[in-house]
């Protein structure tokens, strides 16, 4: 039992309180993002009801938006949606993944410590710390991308993006315009502006988290590639990449969502017409810019039908998120071989 | 080309007059990580069909000879070696050479169990794959897990993940993975220090087997491993006069005179157990 002398107390009343407290607060705020998620999903679904009866399935088919004529429907936008996400999702994770290997795998540490050996200031105290320093301010500087607000990146894409890339664009729809991708011109805002934009936008996540998937690849693992004879770039694509493939997949498809759903930027530089097109110059639309755009002036009718929109958008997310999992699932079996 | 040059079967010269039996001869001076001398004057021949080990206390750079050898230490920023490795009758630090290329001709074994996040069968056929091998795949995997010993133990789950097995299996994988591209010597970073007495032993069993076929040396913690298995034994102590620690090699010899006629005051010492 213990005695004034002893050092070891079991726990006293007010800690046994505090953990009680502190579990009981942690299960709560667990379970409230839970029960907000849902009253969102309901009031959206709720409100849509009215717009699923009276337009049903042929909301979903048709391609005309017309508020005057009282005739809606989103085939475009979801086109849009899924049209511009996806080409994002493919730039955004070829530069994404590329970004993360160089800042996980040491690649630009060894460019700093290779140029520091030139000047012979490699082991100096202050200079030889150098390489990881770079390489922790490049991830921080590619993490900050994801800080920058989405209207600052709607008005980049319309004010340098756009302007940038018109000349090339009219150069391939004049001598390459029998190519469906270039299959119109680009005058002005348009998918390719918007994807370009996308991409960056979600390039942080891509890398950030691929990057933490590299790095908890454990070392021994690449030692064990080295010590077989395995090169560089055998190493990462024979092990380092398919270990961390499970993780970087959870980050390509969180930038997915978050593709699907940008609003702000896409709005702008979209082109907000209701344009069926594999052009890539030609203007179009998403759901969530339908949204945006057309929420201010939306009569109360009008409300329900966006939010049948809002529905068909959050289906189509978390369609892509059960996707995303079962594909990661899917390839870890394979990469890892069976499980016991 | 780096790796015909490595690949030219010459023997290796000692102090002139050549000494058949040894497949390498390593010979660092010094030994640098960043501004830290980690090792100096230590000379390790490894013989053919023979299992050298090496002993000493922790820290006094056992790992990093090793790792020397099969230039695992290039991975290392700042790393620098002065001295020379011989092997096939080449500096395999002379300027044309590639280390990965060394690395293909001498395998390694880790301290911890490293298998990949892959299935058995995938594990043992890396290094064949990484040569190009394009024999029968099958047959070489199956040889290298029978003579890893662990065949009987695997046969019917080649295609679950090698981390489904236990630490001992995963570390036999390991060492399958390693010999099925026959290198011609095997480093064995201290095999046994996560495994339990049973799976040791058999490791043991298996190192005397593959010395018919392989050049091995071995780091080992344990003095009675060194002893059991091991033909030689060099013996590494720290120096620590220049206020730096500094591994230096203090004997070498036949493992029989090492543990009972050790000529050193400090060898003596440490198979005495006076320190470790
Ligand atoms: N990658 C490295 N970078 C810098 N210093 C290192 C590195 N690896 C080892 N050292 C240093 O070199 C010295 C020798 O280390 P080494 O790992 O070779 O010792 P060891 O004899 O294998 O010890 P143990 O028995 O504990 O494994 C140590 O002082 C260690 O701090
Ligand atoms: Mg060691």
């Amino acid at each position: 039992m213990p005695t004034e002398t002893q050092i070891s107390k079991p726990p006293s009343r007010t800690q046994a309180i505090t953990d009680t407290a502190f579990r009981a607060l942690c299960q709560g705020f667990t379970w409230l993002v839970a029960v907000i998620a849902v009253i969102i999903v309901l009031k959206i679904v709720l409100a849509a009801l009215p717009a699923v009866r009276q337009y049903g399935l042929g909301f979903l088919s048709g391609q005309v938006w017309d508020p005057n004529k009282k005739l809606y429907s989103i085939l475009p936008e979801i086109w849009g949606t899924l049209y511009s996400s996806v080409l994002a999702l493919i730039f955004g994770t070829a530069f994404g993944v590329a970004a993360a290997l160089f800042l996980a795998e040491g690649f630009t540490a060894d460019a700093v410590f290779a140029l520091l050996k030139i000047v012979n200031l490699q082991f100096h105290p202050f200079w030889g710390k150098l390489p990881v320093q770079v390489e922790n301010l490049l991830s921080n500087l590619i993490e900050l991308l994801a800080a920058i607000p989405s209207v600052v990146y709607g008005l980049w894409g319309l004010f340098v993006i756009i302007p940038l890339v018109r000349p090339a664009c009219h150069w391939l729809h004049a001598d390459l315009g029998w190519i469906p991708l270039f299959g119109t011109d680009l005058s002005g805002p348009g998918m390719l502006p918007a994807v370009i934009v996308l991409s960056i936008m979600i390039l942080p996540t891509i890398t950030a988290i691929g990057r933490g998937a590299l790095l908890a690849v454990p070392t021994r693992l690449r030692m064990a590639a080295y010590g077989l004879g395995a090169t560089r770039w055998e190493a990462i694509f024979a092990v380092t990449l398919p270990t961390a493939s499970r993780g970087i997949f959870g980050g390509i498809v969180l930038a997915f969502g978050r593709a699907l759903g940008e609003t702000m930027a896409l709005a702008m530089l979209v082109g907000n017409a209701n344009v069926i097109s594999v052009s890539l110059f030609s203007p179009a639309n998403t759901l969530a810019a339908l949204l945006a755009n057309a929420f201010p002036e939306a009569s109360p009718k009008d409300v329900g039908v966006l939010m049948y929109a809002a529905t068909v958008l959050l289906v189509i997310t978390l369609l892509v998120n059960v996707a995303g999992a079962y594909i990661v699932q899917f390839t870890a079996s394979e990469l890892e071989g069976e499980k016991v | 080309m780096p790796t015909a040059e490595i690949a030219s079967q010459e023997p290796v010269s000692t102090n002139g007059k050549v000494d058949p039996s040894v497949v390498m001869d390593c010979n660092i001076e010094n030994l640098y990580y960043g501004s830290f001398k980690a090792v100096r004057d230590t000379r390790i021949p490894v013989q053919k069909n023979a299992i050298t080990a090496f002993i000493g206390p922790s820290g006094c750079g056992k790992s990093t000879v090793l790792r020397c050898m099969n230039r695992m230490n290039d991975l290392v920023r700042g790393f620098r070696l002065e001295g020379h490795v011989q092997f096939r009758g080449q500096d395999i630090y002379g300027p044309k050479i590639d280390p990965v290329a060394v690395r293909r001709f001498i395998g390694m074994v880790f301290q911890q169990p490293n298998p990949f996040a892959t299935s058995v069968y995938n594990n043992v056929a890396f290094g064949l794959r990484l040569n190009n091998f394009k024999g029968n795949k099958a047959a070489k995997v199956e040889e290298a897990l029978k003579s890893a010993d662990l065949w009987d133990e695997v046969k019917d789950k080649l295609n679950e993940s090698g981390l489904s097995l236990s630490g001992g299996q995963q570390q036999r994988l390991c060492i399958a993975r390693a010999i099925a591209t026959e290198p011609e010597v095997l480093l064995l970073d201290e095999p046994c220090s996560a495994l339990d007495p049973v799976a040791t032993r058999s490791i043991e069993e298996l190192m005397k087997q593959l010395k018919a076929r392989f050049a091995i040396a071995i780091v080992t913690h344990n003095l009675q491993q060194a002893q059991r298995v091991s033909d030689k034994t060099g013996f590494l102590y720290v120096d620590t006069s220049e206020g730096s620690r500094t591994g230096y090699l203090v004997e070498f010899g036949d493992s029989n005179q090492i543990f009972h006629d050790p000529k050193q005051k400090e060898t003596q010492q440490y198979i005495k157990g006076e320190f470790s």
